[in-house]
């Protein structure tokens, strides 16, 4: 009875399962695996998505730090030209007062020269007024004595005395 | 699965509360025991009646008041066509004949020798009708999950048979078949649910030994090979009555045996699936008989241990039974339509993602 297949069961068994199978795979299996496959296909380009954000934040870190770097190198050069043009600017307003300096001590030498001839003319001057005067009043006293008279031009000479 | 058993039991237990009758019930010194007509107990021919096929659907039997749902039966012949009735017809313990037929043991004969086919609802039948109902309600409802949760994680019944689904794609489907898997999934993903839905409903009380059927096994196992020769290539046919690697002269001797093979692998498939379901079977209610035999309460509870351990074995069985019974019918499937680059003698695949490779022989 066991090994014994009997026809009914064959042939109704044939018949469910076909139908199940056909039952099955229009609104079971096709909906399941195809809605398995696009979750499968949604993940999988959700992490390629992300493996390209992660790029191109990399390419982006990239281009900041060259950026970066590049704005580092422009403030050094910055900085540098600054100091130099500074110090050129400090040794140029150095050498302008040292030679103002310079002209003004030239200047200064100059009048004090011009003072001293002026002054060198008033003694001169002063002087030949200093003789006349002398000679005026020894005129005026020459007649009482002459070894006074030669006593006080000497005296007068050494009262004087030239630069 | 939680909704659907309940709904199940309530199916299944409906027919009892018909066939009741509270006027006939035993009384306490009836023993509640299988009785043959002489009234002793027989473990060999009970254990037969449980795991054959029926013209009714037996349930127990309290005394000499059997609790069964009657099946229609269904018969056509040549001569006078159709015919549909109730196996009550045949009355108690189908020892009446009706309408030119009657029952030979489960055996439908007319009384005059004529030619008749058996179409009947049988047991079998209508448990394999059960099933499918309940296989079309669980995937149509999983399948509905994925409408309804598009885009979300899976829940409840979708969230526990995904997996297996993906178990079945992943693991048998595409590694034994290889890149053409598309088109074998449905198949596969079928028999392996309706294996493994009958192996469990097998194991309920009072069901029909569906797996267990020489007939379920044999068309699934001559599907398979249908499948395998109508979608077989070119390289398999060459292997069969070319064999490549063997001497010239042994090629002649290989092509009986490859034929063979091409027979005994879906033999295999129809012997392995009965005899596993049937072994379990036959091994659980040995031991329930065991307290018949021996007539005494007091084998009872080594009987209920050892039957609940075999039980326990057997919800492994049915699901292992089914994925044997899927992965080789895969395999089978893969070895008709794997392509090859050149000849292929199992030594070394053609490449990384080549399928696993089924010579069987």
């Amino acid at each position: 009875m066991l090994t014994n297949p009997s026809f009914g069961l064959l042939f109704w068994q044939l018949a469910i399962f076909v139908i199940l199978l056909l039952i099955l795979r229009a609104f079971a299996w096709k909906p399941i695996l195809a809605a398995l496959s696009e979750r499968e296909e949604s993940i999988e380009g959700a992490l390629r998505q992300a493996d390209q954000a992660k790029l191109e934040m990399q390419a982006l870190k990239a281009d900041n730090d060259k950026l970066l770097a590049e704005a580092r190198m422009e403030r050094d050069r910055i900085l540098k030209e600054a100091g130099a043009m500074s110090n050129q600017l400090i040794e140029t307003a150095k050498q302008k007062a040292t030679d103002e300096g310079a002209r003004l001590i030239m200047q200064a030498r100059e009048a004090i020269q011009n003072e001293k001839q002026a002054a060198l003319a008033e003694v001169k001057n002063t002087a030949a007024q200093l003789s006349i005067d002398i000679a005026e009043r020894i005129l005026r006293r020459e007649l009482t004595d002459a070894t006074a008279q030669k006593q006080l031009v000497t005296d007068y000479l050494q009262e004087v005395k030239l630069n | 699965m939680k909704r659907f058993l309940p709904f199940l039991f309530w199916i299944l237990t409906l027919p009892v509360f018909a066939q009741e009758h509270p006027t006939e019930v035993s009384t306490t010194a009836d023993t509640q025991v299988e009785a043959t007509e002489e009234g002793k107990f027989n473990a060999g021919e009970m254990i037969l009646h449980h795991v054959g096929d029926s013209h009714e659907w037996h349930f127990t039997s309290i005394g000499e008041n059997h609790v069964t749902l009657p099946l229609p039966i269904i018969a056509y012949r040549p001569d006078k066509g159709l015919s549909v009735f109730s196996s009550s017809r045949f009355g108690h313990e189908f020892k009446e004949s009706y309408d030119g037929l009657k029952l030979e043991h489960e055996h439908l004969v007319t009384e005059d020798g004529s030619t008749v086919y058996d179409l009947s609802i049988t047991k079998n039948v209508a448990s394999m009708l059960i099933s499918v109902l309940l296989l079309i309600l669980v995937f149509t409802s999983v399948a509905a999950g994925y409408k309804k949760n598009h885009g979300r994680a899976p829940k409840g019944l979708q969230s526990f048979f995904e997996p297996i689904i993906l178990f079945v794609r992943d693991e048998i489907a595409k590694k034994a078949i290889g890149p053409k898997y598309k088109k074998f999934l449905p198949y596969l993903l079928t028999i392996f649910f309706f294996i493994w839905f009958n192996n469990l409903l097998g194991l309920l009380p009072g069901a029909a030994n569906l797996t267990g059927n020489l007939a379920v096994t044999f068309l699934f196992a001559f599907i398979t090979l249908l499948i395998t020769t109508f979608s077989s290539n070119k390289y398999y046919w060459s292997h069969i009555f070319w064999t490549p690697g063997v001497p010239l002269w042994l090629r002649p001797i290989m092509i009986p045996v490859e034929l063979i093979g091409v027979i005994s692998k879906p033999f295999s498939l129809m012997v392995r699936l009965f005899a596993n379901i049937t072994a379990g079977h036959i091994i659980i209610l040995s031991f329930i008989s065991l307290i018949f035999i021996f007539n005494t309460v007091a084998v009872s509870p080594l009987s209920l241990a050892f039957g609940l351990f075999i039980n326990c074995l057997e919800l492994l069985v049915a699901l292992l039974q089914a994925y044997i019974f899927t992965l080789l019918t895969a395999m089978y499937i893969g070895g008709a339509v794997e392509e090859h680059d050149d000849h292929d003698y199992g030594i070394g695949g053609d490449d990384a993602d080549a399928p696993a490779h089924a010579h069987a022989h």
